[in-house]
């Protein structure tokens, strides 16, 4: 594995300079820390990949087919004709430049590839030498290439340094969505089997076994009872989690990471503390246990693939409709892919809350609720008995998700349901959240070890407005809504930002949670001490709970 | 694919240096994948070994690193449960070089 970069080091490396050479003659470098390890053949037979072979990037030889440009261009041709989408975004770009320094991988590399403009020329270049008149008579001159293997590399390379965030989409006066162009870009890179393993291990392990990490039934069980007893050493109440029950009201569904990695596992035990409190009849389920899907960052068809268990769980169980967990992509593709696959979902009903009444209209397609929503309804209610005082060793700011800010919309709720929570909260600078938000720097599918200096890179514009508010107002810790943010925000605020921890908001929204019955809390979900009373101010907490549905402690 | 020999057999490694077939392992294969990064390992080391192989064994996945930590505070005592005893004896991170050194793949998804 690379050895990571030193922070100095790093940073003095990144400069704005544009190289002499056209960027047609500009050889791409695949170079180590910056890419990840190519698909194992293993995990690609599982769900019938084209080309199943181990294969590595670095090589010269990428063991292709021998027709594949035939194979590509076709595929082109292919998605030209079903993605009316991708044609308008390939023909209409003027490259007027707004676009270029709104990418995180721009701003952490300063390689002009990154600029979105550029990365959609990648494949702009050559749709013109094959798609249209210009391109075809005067080929260099009209910006036409041919796709041949320096290409084919320069694609690969430039679409696993994309994460699909759509922040330059934000700023585009033609609103094109440049992860549109990425998304075609990898179906077509996976018609010659040239995905990366960190994606296709976990398309194999989601279609086998239901999950990405492949945790077999008696293992999400058991890390649940886990976090069960350490739920009962700190509130002395036991909670009862059902698994597959059918007849339940409610099908629970969350990213894996919840159920496995760390700090993800406390947003898990907060799920499961809110759940109980309510009393809400709801199950989890050991088949449809992935929110998440990386069949997205494969092709369509994949995502189509490994996301229609989860209706077709809701119908088995006889649920009457879907929670799901703090995800980001998982809402991207309920929100606007999910009805169209797998639905209509016309066996549910339209979610509504029990315990409140609400019913979420905007969920009325997909018949699936975020929980962030779901949450900020009972608090907005005045259902829940909550102490933040209890969060007061912690400085809060919060990180809006790419996909679920942007992607949904999902804005004000998590910072309502925090504000209720904590009585440290401080935004960070406007121009990176909300739907400008700066990605982690390791979404769709890029978080795996052996780019982590891609990773690290790009997670600097969001680390360098964390970095901030840790300076000006102490933040230390970084709240999100998204299993793939609490995985690679740690690793990103350990290199950039010391000091600042990351969590889910249903950790802190537990860590305030007065149940009933319950003993005195001594520490956090975490183990750490809780603030003595004497340093707490001298406010009750329902008084600031009140408050806290007010103006923004910016 | 990089391999190496051992005792007349040639393992097959992944690119960041786990066994790619876990039928390969052996007692004698973890010491020379530890002594290969300047490592001897020691009681402590192989009581984390095999609490992960045991693990491995009955839920196909290495453990979430809560449940190794109590794990180890169950066996060697509750001053030794913690993640800084454990990064005490794995400097890479037990959940990456113990289960290297054990034979596990390591996990993906939103890890």
């Amino acid at each position: 594995m690379a050895k990571e970069p030193k922070k100095e080091d790093l940073l003095q490396s990144i400069s704005y300079k544009a190289p002499k050479t056209f960027w047609m003659d500009t050889p791409t470098q695949i170079k180590p820390g910056m890419f990840c390890w190519g698909a194992k053949a293993k995990s690609m037979n599982v769900v019938g990949m084209p080309n199943a072979r181990d294969w590595n990037p670095a090589e010269e030889d990428w063991k292709l087919p021998e027709n594949w440009q035939e194979i590509l261009i076709e595929g082109l041709r292919e998605r030209l004709d079903k993605y009316r989408s991708l044609r308008l975004f390939l023909d209409i770009c003027v490259r007027c430049g707004a676009c270029a320094d709104k990418c995180h991988f721009y701003i952490g590399t300063g390689d002009p590839k990154n600029m979105p403009v550029v990365r959609g020329e990648l494949m702009r270049s050559v749709y013109r030498k094959y798609f249209t008149t210009g391109g075809k008579m005067f080929g260099k001159l009209a910006g036409a290439r041919e796709m041949d293997l320096q290409v084919l590399k320069e694609w690969w390379t430039y679409f696993f340094q994309c994460t699909e965030c759509r922040r330059c989409s934000v700023f585009c006066p033609y609103g094109i969505d440049h992860a549109e162009i990425t998304i075609a870009g990898r179906e077509l890179l996976n018609l010659l089997g040239l995905n990366i393993e960190w994606i296709q291990g976990p398309v194999s392990n989601c279609f086998m076994k239901g999950n990405h990490l492949g945790l077999e039934p008696q293992t999400i069980v058991s890390n649940i009872e886990f976090m069960v007893d350490d739920i009962e050493t700190l509130t002395g109440i036991r909670i009862n989690p059902t698994f597959n029950r059918k007849g339940a009201e409610i099908l629970f569904v969350t990213p894996s990471g919840d159920l496995f990695g760390d700090p993800g596992v406390y947003t898990c035990m907060g799920y499961l503390m809110l759940f109980h409190e309510l009393g809400l009849d709801y199950t989890w389920s050991t088949y449809a246990s992935e929110g998440g899907n990386f069949g997205f960052f494969t092709s369509n068809e994949m995502a189509k693939r490994l996301n229609a268990k989860i209706y077709a769980e809701a119908k088995r169980l006889g649920v009457k409709w879907i929670l799901g967990g703090e995800c980001g992509h998982m809402w991207r593709l309920v929100h606007q892919y999910m009805n169209t696959w797998n639905g209509p979902a016309d066996f549910l009903e339209v979610p509504k809350s029990p315990i409140t009444g609400t019913v979420f209209d905007n969920a009325r397609a997909t018949k699936m609720t975020h929980i962030i929503e779901f949450t900020a309804d009972l608090m907005k209610h005045g259902k829940l008995k909550l102490d933040p005082s209890r969060n007061d060793h912690l400085k809060v700011t919060f990180h809006d998700s790419c996909n679920t800010s942007r992607g949904m919309g999902l804005l004000e709720e998590p910072r309502y349901v925090l504000k209720n929570v904590c009585r440290n909260f401080h935004e960070m600078p406007r121009e990176t959240i909300r739907e400008q938000t700066f990605c982690c720097g390791s979404g769709s599918g890029l978080n795996a070890g052996e780019d982590m200096e891609l990773r690290l890179r790009g997670g600097l514009p969001r680390a360098n407005a964390v970095k901030y508010v840790h300076d000006k107002h102490g933040v230390n810790m970084l709240a999100n809504i998204c299993a793939i943010d609490r995985a690679t925000l740690t690793a990103s605020m350990n290199y950039w930002v010391p000091g600042v921890a990351v969590a889910g908001t249903h950790e802190l929204v537990a860590n305030a949670l007065v149940m009933k019955g319950e003993k005195k809390r001594e520490t956090d979900l975490r183990g750490e001490p809780l603030p003595l009373p004497e340093e707490q101010t001298n406010v009750s907490a329902r008084a600031v709970t009140e408050k806290a549905g007010g103006e923004a402690n910016v | 694919m990089p391999t190496i020999e051992f005792q007349g057999k040639q393992i097959e490694l992944d690119e960041d240096g786990y066994l790619l077939n876990l039928g390969d392992w052996t007692p004698e294969l973890a010491n020379h994948l530890a002594e290969r990064d300047g490592m001897t390992l020691t009681e402590a080391h192989w009581e984390v070994i095999n609490f992960l192989r045991d693990y491995y064994a009955k839920y196909q996945i290495a453990p979430m690193i809560k449940i190794l930590v109590k794990e180890i505070a169950k066996s060697m005592g509750p001053e030794k449960g913690n993640t800084k005893y454990l990064y005490q004896l794995y400097p890479a991170g037990p959940a990456k070089q113990a289960c290297l050194y054990a034979g596990l793949p390591k996990p993906t998804g939103c890890v």
